[in-house]
């Protein structure tokens, strides 16, 4: 058992616990809250596997910008922030079915993956930053994904000022 | 004396090892009882800015502050440290007590976690990460969450109003500082803080990008949550905000981690763009290093306390104007500006390149400052009853 696989071990449990929970709990909050402990978990592993740069990425954009919307979105749309609702609908068992299947199937695909039973191979102080930066900004690698990505940001940006801006000009 | 940090390493690790122990499990260790010293230096300094904190506002306005209880009530700290201690433990009625109780944990967790990316002197430091600059981001970012958590679960629609607020500036104001972050990484080539400050030996970012340091320190104090834009916790406003639920120790740890986050970005701000450990004499002794810091991290903190205790608060609708009509696009402008002035002064020697991006910066304040002018007098016609133009714009 290395330092790795137990890093690693501690942090899938995080991530699963805190999964479970956030369907489990019955106070949407709290499984706001829940959601950020998963993604910090994944945050962990990101740096296990010695991509920096991403572990750091995922907090800043998933726990910083996205779980906070989330907490947002619950608190400024419940009558009021107790509530809670009945904890599972009539189809449930459905549901549950179809989670065992989906898991099985996934595991059938996975185990015939190369990876499968392998330690993956981690090079030490390999300059993974520098490796992205070029990889974003020449030509022969992926600089117009990267450009086309930031018009649609460009687009989405404008499409949300009109939406807002026309909204109050109709109140008026 | 070269590398006290290594040498004591090494000497520890020679002795746990002969002892038999193994040796990843003695890295461990040691790097346990590294992180305890590091985070026992941070809560001692917090305990000493409390001290600095009343004096230096006492001064301010005219009197002495604490007085009685030392030599220059050097001692009072530790009075007020046994006053929240012995203070009764409150929990509001109907409030979520794990999440309560979690909050003023992470607000202070969050401070602490900046520390392990601070470069004290050159061999000197926690971890010389290699996005040091977006973890400090990130650190901000479960500050930020802290104080949804606390503003929540208080019960109170007093902590949740000023939560919200806090909220919105601190997220509106990360803007400016990620893209001021930026600037001393295009300088340097890297977002490790232990190169920026390296590449600062022959002079400092200062000298070269002035727009910046302004804009930065504006932006930190915003992140901060400290006046003139603390509308979360201002007694006459709101009640203090999402601290008005929290008593004795609880309270005491949200007022200490927001003393030792405004001393952490006086060190940001001094590693950025003044030199950081650089100074007289560093290169043949590193450990000199540690005194420049502290002294330039002072002078940050000290300058941030200066604002605080000179202007009054802005409201909060001025507060996100501010950001999102002046700072964020003249932010970018800097950067762009910064971008290309970098890129094509490169080539030169070094003050013809600092006389060049001085020279850039000195115009594009200038450019703006005549902008600000022109919006001004144009707002000023506007609210004028006698001006002859509002009277042709409203027949």
């Amino acid at each position: 058992m290395t330092a790795l696989q137990i890093i690693f071990l501690l942090a899938a449990a995080v991530i699963l616990i805190s999964a479970v929970m956030v369907t489990a709990t019955r106070n949407m909050v709290h499984a706001a809250l829940w959601l950020i402990a998963t993604l910090f978990g994944v945050a962990v592993i990101f740096a296990v596997l010695e991509a920096g740069f991403l572990a750091v990425v995922q907090v800043v954009v998933y726990i910083g910008a996205i779980a906070i919307m989330f907490i947002f979105a619950v608190m400024l749309t419940r009558r009021e922030m107790l509530d809670k609702g009945p904890q599972m609908n009539k189809r449930a068992w459905l549901a549950g079915i179809l989670c065992v299947v989906i898991f099985a199937s996934l595991i059938y695909m996975l185990s015939s993956w190369v990876g499968f039973n392998q330690i993956p191979l981690l090079v030490g102080n390999a300059d993974t930053l520098t490796l992205l930066g070029q990889s974003l900004l020449l030509p022969s690698a992926y600089l117009l994904p990267f450009e086309v990505a930031s018009v649609l940001l460009l687009a989405a940006l404008v499409g949300a000022v009109y939406v807002a801006s026309n909204r109050k000009q109709e109140e008026k | 004396m070269q590398d006290p940090i290594g040498n004591l390493y090494n000497w520890l690790m020679g002795w746990l090892v002969s002892w038999g122990v193994d040796q990843a499990i003695s890295n461990i260790l040691l790097s346990l009882v590294g992180i305890v010293i590091l985070v026992t230096i941070a809560m001692v300094l917090d305990v000493f800015l409390v001290w600095i904190e009343r004096k230096v506002v006492a001064r301010f306005q005219d009197r002495l502050g604490p007085n009685r209880i030392g030599p220059w009530g050097i001692f009072q700290p530790f009075a007020d440290i046994i006053k929240l201690l012995i203070k009764e433990d409150t929990t509001p009625n109907g409030a979520d007590v794990f999440v309560f109780n979690l909050a003023p944990i992470l607000s202070l967790a969050s401070v602490l976690l900046l520390w392990a990316v601070l470069p004290i002197a050159e061999v000197v430091f926690g971890v010389d990460l290699n996005v040091a600059l977006l973890y400090i981001v990130a650190a901000g970012a479960i500050g930020t969450l802290s104080v949804i958590m606390a503003g929540w679960s208080s019960n109170n629609k007093f902590a949740l109003v000023g939560a919200y607020r806090m909220v919105a500036n601190m997220i509106s104001y990360e803007i400016p500082m990620v893209v001021i972050l930026l600037i001393p990484a295009i300088l340097t080539g890297s977002m490790s803080m232990l190169t920026i400050s390296q590449s600062q030996e022959q002079y400092w970012f200062v000298l070269v990008v002035p727009l910046a340091a302004l804009v930065f320190l504006i932006s930190a104090i915003a992140e901060l949550g400290r006046s003139p834009f603390d509308l979360n916790e201002g007694e006459s406003e709101i009640v203090s905000g999402f601290h008005i639920e929290y008593s004795g120790m609880k309270f005491g740890l949200f007022y200490a981690g927001e003393l030792l986050h405004a001393f952490t970005f006086g060190a940001f701000i001094s590693i950025l763009f003044f030199g950081g450990y650089n100074g007289p004499g560093v290169t043949q002794m590193p450990v000199l290093g540690v005194f420049y810091f502290f002294i330039k991290a002072m002078i940050g903190y000290w300058i941030i306390m200066w604002v605080k205790y000179t202007v009054p608060r802005i409201r909060i609708d001025h507060m996100l104007y501010f950001n999102w009509k002046f700072l964020v696009p003249f932010s970018i402008s800097i950067l762009v500006m910064t971008a290309v002035m970098h890129k094509s002064l490169s080539g030169y020697e070094t003050p013809v390149y600092v006389g060049g991006m001085l020279a850039a910066n000195l115009v594009l304040g200038w450019i703006t400052i005549e902008i600000l002018r022109a919006q001004a007098r144009k707002q000023r016609k506007m609210d004028d009853p006698n001006s002859r133009v509002v009277a042709e714009l409203t027949h």
